[in-house]
């Protein structure tokens, strides 16, 4: 019945399979397909357009007409350009090591596959574009606008001068970006741990030396306010204060039993030593 | 061995057949007439003589070629196996006439079967998927969307046409930035050109499937590179004591923000859910100064500490001279004279009665000091003696 003669059958369906492989293929949403008709640019399959949903913009299996069309695949999503870390010489003549990093899309693929062919081509010929133009603008920049905020606007305008220029490769810049700004190794991070570090000493002292001001003034609070209570109560009678403080500056000074004490005895303490001799 | 049985009959019994010069598959035609089969067949053997139909069959002088033949007829026997099968539920409706085109069809059948079985497994396999809870399923029908579907078990058109790409949407991935412990330093340069240590980390998860594996060549690393660009561009704004110290989550909420705004403006389908600075700290070249700056206070505060606790001391022992003195006073006004008197021989008989005592009578005495015996003493004596001479003179 069907298959009395395979042989031939076999090669319609190899044919077939073969004219099928060459005639059909299948676009993914992350890809534009560019077609080519004997190395002629002809259509351009699910093209990048911001406004088209996912499932209509024309990916999914599609048809070429075999053997003398040939398709070529160019990325639909947003591509990453991650650039070397270079030196910025700001206009006050500070070294900054600045790491940039851009964001793009292929929003032309034909213009893209004429001019460089691919991708990763494409992003080399951005990064070589961006690098340049990166340099030349900060190095107009003072070291402390680079670190400012309004480094933003700088940025903005790199990304509108880039974008003219990558148009050219069929590519559109996102978003430019520096992803560090930082102090070179060596001696200007040095010398700014340096600067750190004496900001942080003089600190340090003036903590400490505030800390004995205060200290101070409240030692001579105290003194004060000891000397006025003094004077407030020893000042009633400063004749009996002198001898009470004697009195007492006696019992301390002569706590210890090592003295020798030489007496006359014409001393008051002695005067009735000798009984009723000497009237005084 | 089948083979080895070639010339004499075998399982089959197709030895006649062959004898009679016919091909092989004459042969095995007439042979299956002896078969289980029944008397069917007996015509059928002549009529499959035509031995060409077969692609492999042809040719009388196939005997000694040994293992060929035998490896056909095993063939044979699977088909014919298959036959049986066939016609015993098929009620054996087969079995006449249309011998003589032998077991083709039964053959194209069988295949067919099971070609269809491998196929129904296929589709059974392939059109079924279950997307977990924590997950979504894009459907990709030759590489175009179709669907997003949610949890659950779902239907979709066989292998090669649809495809499904199963994505965590619930999960939520962290992203380290900057190490904590030890190893390089991921140092950033602050507002005030300071130099900052900062590790941190971002959780996000994914918002919209599609747009995140479609719009974004390199998710997580798009991620990691606004992370680092977002934190540099607060943490310039900020100083170097802020950033260390109270605007540390002020900090990290803003980055949030902004890290969703630039990776919305790349459509990338990603959800921020926080930012977290694990430690921010200065270089490790000057955290011995920036410590000290603490130390500092601490010693400030102590001073502080040292100087009130003299305060209180100084003024807490006046008051209690002066209240003493009062109370003194207040007495000695009642009765000066006494009171002096009392207090200056009670002062003078606890003070001489603990030292040595000499009474030298003035004038009429020659006066004899014993220098060897107070020398003896005399470094220690000395500023006393003196003090007593002056005792002398105040009492005088």
């Amino acid at each position: 019945m069907t298959m009395r003669n395979p042989i031939p059958w076999a090669i319609a369906a190899f044919v077939l399979i073969v004219v099928a492989m060459a005639t059909l293929y299948t676009v993914p949403e992350t890809k534009q397909a560019v077609v080519l008709r004997l190395g002629k640019p002809e259509r351009i399959v699910n093209a990048y357009d911001a406004k088209a949903p996912f499932g209509i913009s024309g990916a999914g299996l599609v048809a070429k007409v075999p053997f003398i069309e040939n398709v070529i695949f160019v990325d639909k999503r947003v591509l990453d350009l991650d650039m070397e870390a270079q030196t910025v010489l700001s206009t006050d003549q500070l070294r900054l090591v600045v790491d940039a990093f851009a964001r793009f899309r292929i929003t032309d693929p034909l213009r893209m596959v004429q001019t460089v062919g691919t991708e990763q081509n494409a992003a080399d010929a951005l990064k070589r574009i961006l690098a340049s133009k990166l340099r030349n603008e900060l190095g107009k920049q003072p070291f402390a606008a680079l670190l400012s905020p309004e480094r933003g606007t700088l940025m903005d305008e790199i990304q509108t001068t880039v974008n003219r220029q990558a148009k050219q490769y069929g590519a559109e810049i996102l978003d430019v970006r520096i992803k560090r700004a930082d102090l070179p190794s060596g001696t200007p991070l040095e010398s700014a741990y340096l600067r750190m570090r004496s900001a942080r000493q003089q600190e340090a002292a003036t903590i400490r030396a505030q800390g004995l001001k205060q200290a101070q003034l409240v030692r001579a609070d105290a003194d004060a306010k000891a000397a006025s209570t003094y004077a407030g109560s020893f000042g009633k009678d400063p004749e009996f204060y002198a001898f009470y403080r004697a009195m007492q500056a006696y019992r301390t000074t002569f706590s210890d039993n090592s003295s020798t004490v030489i007496l006359s005895p014409n001393n008051e303490f002695l005067r009735e030593f000798e009984g009723r001799r000497s009237n005084r | 061995m089948p083979w080895q049985n070639n010339n004499d009959g075998g399982p089959w019994g197709e030895g006649p057949g062959r004898s009679s010069g016919e091909g092989p598959r004459g042969g095995s035609g007439g042979g299956s007439g002896d078969g289980p089969r029944g008397g069917s067949g007996d015509g059928s053997g002549d009529g499959s003589g035509d031995g060409p139909r077969s692609p492999w069959g042809e040719g009388p002088a196939r005997k000694p070629q040994g293992q060929r033949p035998s490896g056909n007829r095993d063939f044979d026997d699977i088909i014919r196996r298959g036959q049986e099968k066939l016609r015993s539920s098929l009620g054996g409706g087969n079995g006449h006439g249309g011998m003589g085109n032998g077991f083709e069809p039964f053959a194209g059948n069988a295949w067919m079967w099971a070609v269809g079985a491998v196929l129904a497994v296929w589709i059974v396999f392939t059109s079924f998927y279950r997307v977990d809870a924590q997950e979504r399923g894009v459907v990709l029908r030759f590489g175009r969307f179709v669907e997003t579907t949610e949890p659950g078990m779902h239907i979709k058109m066989p292998f090669p046409i649809d495809t499904v790409v199963l994505r965590k949407v619930e999960q939520i991935n962290s992203v380290d930035i900057g190490a904590t412990e030890g190893s390089a330093e991921n140092l950033m340069l602050t507002g005030d050109q300071n130099i900052i240590n900062l590790a941190y980390a971002v959780r996000w998860k994914i918002k919209n499937p599609e747009l995140y594996l479609f719009e974004l060549a390199e998710p997580e690393q798009t991620v990691r590179e606004v992370g680092e660009s977002a934190m540099r561009a607060e943490i310039s704004k900020a100083t170097l004591n802020d950033a260390i110290g109270p605007q540390r989550a002020q900090i990290a909420e803003q980055v949030r923000e902004r890290m969703q705004e630039l990776l919305d403006s790349y459509r990338a389908g990603i959800e921020v859910r926080g930012v977290d600075i694990k430690q921010a700290d200065p270089p490790a070249a000057v955290d011995d100064a920036f410590k000290d700056v603490s130390a500092a206070q601490q010693d400030a505060q102590q001073y502080l500490n040292q100087s009130r606790s003299y305060a209180q001391q100084l003024i807490a022992s006046a008051q209690g001279a002066a209240a003493a003195f009062d109370a003194v006073y207040a007495q000695y006004k009642l009765a000066p004279e006494v009171t002096r008197k009392r207090m200056y021989l009670e002062t003078m008989e606890s003070v001489l009665s603990k030292v040595d005592k000499t009474v030298i009578e003035p004038g009429n005495v020659q006066t004899y000091l014993p220098l060897p015996e107070i020398q003896k003493r005399a470094k220690v004596v000395e500023p006393t003696a003196a003090a007593a001479n002056s005792t002398n003179a105040a009492g005088q």
